[in-house]
C-alpha cells in the first residue's frame, strides 16, 4: 500500500477547511520539531457550544496537511467532549495508509492542536459554569 | 585514486537491501557506515581482551589499557596535536563542547563579556553557548553568511572586540557544506585575546587536519562521522588549557587521592575522564583511523568533489528543485549538498527516496537558526563518502523524478 494515496495527495494538493476563523473562540498551535511542521487551529462555537467552524493554517509535510484536513471535515456540529474523546488510532485508520513510526507525528499534529484548541475553548466555559 | 567499489566491499551493511533495492547510503554526513575491520575491533575487545582500565596489574587489564591508550595517541597524531595529554575521550562531540562550556566557560566567562559564533552552527555548538551567556549575563554575536552561503569575513572583524572572549566556530557547516576560513578567523581571534573552538565533527571525516597549523584552542569531533563506533566523542585542546580547566565530571578514574573531605585530580587528560570509559569503542574507533590513513584523507576528500560536481549538475537539470551549498571557491562544499523541491516537503522527499533505497536526510539538520535565516522551513540533504558511487547518484536522481512524478 502506497503512503501517498490518491486521497492524501488530493487533501495535501487542496487542503479543505483551510484558512482563519473571525472571532474564533479559541486558537491553538502544534509544531513537530523534527520537521518543522506547523499547524495552527482556529474555531468557532455555536450557542449550543458545537462547533460552527473550525479551520487550520500553517505549512508542513503532506501526510501532516493531509490528516488536518481530512480530520477537519469530520468535526462541524461536534461537541467539545465528542472531539476530546477522538483517538489517536482512529487518525490512522482514516488516513489508510501505512504511517511509519518516524511519521506519526506528522499524521496526529493536527488531532493535536484541534485538542489543544478544543482544551482552550473548554476552558472559560467551565470558568463560567463555577463563577456562576 | 579511490575505488569506491572495493571500499563499498568492506562495508557489510551495502549487502541489505532497502524495500527491494539495493542500499544508497547519502546521508553520511549524518554518521557514516562502517567498515568490517572496525566492527571486527568491537567484537576482538569483547571476546578476547575485555577488562577494566587503568586499575588492575594482571594481563587483560594491561592489555586494554594499552590499546586504550595507543588510540589516544594515534589521534594526537591523526590532528597533530603535541601530544596525546591534550586529548580528551567523551560520548561525542557535542559532549566536547559541552565540557568546554561548563568547564573554561564557567571559569573565564564574566558579565558584559561577548562569545561569537556563526549563523551556520549546529545546535551542538549554539547551545551550550546560548546558555553560558544566559548564565553569565555575557553576549551572543553571530556571524552572517555573504549570499553566496560563505561566511562574512568582514561583519566578523566588525564584532570582534576587546569584549570578545571565545570564537565558537564549525569547521564545515553540515547544511551547506560551507568550510570557514579557520586559520584567519583564529588569527583574528587570537589578536583580541580570545580563544577559540572549533566544531571540527563535520570536516575531519574527510579533511586533513592540523590543530597546531589552524592554532584552535579546543577542537571537538566524534568518532561515528568518521568510520568509527557511536558513543565516541573526542575534545582536543591545549596542554595549558586544560591543565588550567576544573573537572567536567567527578569520581573514578579522574581523582590522583581521595580523603573522607576532600580529593586531588588526576593529570590530564585522565581529569576529564571519570568513571569507566567507553573502552571497547574508543579502541575500535583507531581501527577507523587506520582505515582513514590508509584510504587517504586526500584521495576521499577528491573522490567526494567529484560526486558533489555530478550530483549538482544533475540537480539542477530540474527547474523544481533549489539547491544550497556554499559555492564560493575558497569556502566551497566538497561532500554536502542540500536541496528544496516547490511544493513538496523535505520529509516527503526523504520518504519517496526510501522507497527507492535511497538514504537522505530531511529535516532542520540540527540547524533551526540557519533554517529561518535560509528562509526556510527544512530541506533535504545529500552527502557523500568514500563508499558513494556516481551510480548512486544516478539512483538518486531516479528517486528524485518518482518524487516530482507523485507530486505533480
Amino acid at each position: 500500500m502506497d503512503i501517498y494515496s490518491e486521497i492524501i495527495l488530493d487533501h495535501y494538493k487542496n487542503p479543505r477547511n483551510k484558512g482563519s476563523v473571525k472571532n474564533a473562540t479559541a486558537t491553538a498551535i502544534e509544531h513537530n520539531p523534527l520537521c518543522g511542521d506547523k499547524i495552527k487551529i482556529e474555531l468557532l462555537l455555536d450557542k449550543s457550544n458545537r462547533i460552527k467552524t473550525i479551520k487550520f493554517s500553517g505549512s508542513g509535510c503532506a501526510i501532516s496537511q493531509a490528516a488536518a484536513s481530512m480530520l477537519l471535515e469530520t468535526l462541524t456540529g461536534k461537541t467539545l467532549n465528542e472531539i476530546e474523546k477522538i483517538k489517536s488510532r482512529e487518525i490512522i485508520k482514516m488516513l489508510n495508509i501505512p504511517i511509519s513510526p518516524a511519521r506519526e507525528k506528522c499524521a496526529l499534529l493536527g488531532l493535536y492542536a484541534v485538542k489543544k484548541a478544543v482544551e482552550l475553548a473548554a476552558k472559560p466555559r467551565n470558568s463560567k459554569k463555577r463563577s456562576k | 585514486m579511490l575505488d569506491p567499489n572495493k571500499i563499498k566491499k568492506q562495508f557489510p551493511i551495502f549487502k541489505r537491501e532497502i524495500n527491494n533495492h539495493s542500499l544508497v547510503y547519502l546521508d553520511s554526513a549524518s554518521t557514516s557506515q562502517k567498515p568490517q575491520a572496525v566492527i571486527n575491533s568491537l567484537v576482538n575487545y569483547y571476546k578476547n581482551t575485555n577488562a577494566n582500565i587503568h586499575r588492575s596489574i594482571y594481563k587483560l587489564s594491561e592489555e586494554a589499557t594499552s590499546a586504550y591508550e595507543n588510540v589516544r595517541s594515534q589521534t594526537a597524531k591523526f590532528i597533530n596535536a603535541k601530544s596525546s595529554r591534550e586529548i580528551i575521550f567523551t560520548r561525542n562531540a557535542t559532549e566536547s563542547i559541552n565540557m568546554v562550556a561548563q568547564t573554561w566557560g564557567k571559569l573565564n566567562i564574566k558579565p558584559n563579556d561577548e562569545i561569537i559564533v556563526s549563523i551556520l552552527e549546529h545546535h551542538s555548538n549554539l547551545v551550550p553557548w546560548q546558555q553560558l551567556c544566559k548564565e553569565k549575563n555575557a553576549k551572543l554575536k553571530i556571524i552572517p553568511l555573504t549570499k553566496n552561503y560563505s561566511i562574512d569575513l568582514k561583519n566578523y572583524k566588525k564584532l570582534l572586540s576587546k569584549k570578545t572572549k571565545l570564537v565558537a566556530i564549525t569547521g564545515e557547516s553540515n547544511v551547506l557544506g560551507t568550510r570557514p576560513p579557520l586559520k584567519e578567523i583564529i588569527k583574528l581571534a587570537h589578536g583580541k585575546n580570545a580563544i577559540t573552538i572549533v566544531d571540527g565533527a563535520q570536516m575531519v571525516a574527510h579533511s586533513h587536519v592540523d590543530v597546531q597549523d589552524l592554532d584552535c584552542d579546543f577542537f571537538a569531533f566524534s568518532s561515528h562521522k568518521m568510520l568509527g563506533p557511536t558513543g565516541v566523542g573526542i575534545l582536543y585542546g591545549k596542554e595549558n588549557l586544560f591543565k588550567k580547566m576544573p573537572p567536567f565530571l567527578f569520581g573514578g578514574d579522574m581523582i590522583k587521592t581521595v580523603s573522607k573531605y576532600d580529593a586531588q585530580w588526576n593529570d590530564i587528560p585522565w581529569k576529564f575522564e571519570a568513571g569507566t570509559p567507553n573502552i571497547a569503542d574508543v579502541i575500535a574507533f583507531g581501527e577507523a583511523l587506520n582505515f582513514l590513513t590508509r584510504t587517504g584523507l586526500k584521495n576521499i576528500n577528491e573522490h567526494n568533489k567529484k560526486l558533489l560536481k555530478y550530483a549538482i549538475e544533475e540537480f539542477s537539470k530540474y527547474k523544481e528543485v533549489k539547491l544550497f551549498y556554499a559555492k564560493d571557491s575558497a569556502q566551497s562544499s566538497t561532500s554536502i549538498l542540500s536541496f528544496s523541491i516547490k511544493n513538496i516537503h523535505p520529509h516527503d522527499i526523504a520518504q519517496i527516496f526510501d522507497t527507492e533505497g535511497v538514504e537522505i536526510r530531511s529535516g532542520h539538520h540540527c540547524c533551526e537558526p540557519l533554517m529561518d535565516y535560509l528562509k526556510v522551513p527544512a530541506l533535504a540533504r545529500i552527502s557523500f563518502y568514500l563508499y558513494n558511487t556516481f551510480e548512486d547518484i544516478d539512483l538518486a536522481e531516479k528517486a528524485l523524478k518518482k518524487t516530482l512524478k507523485i507530486f505533480k
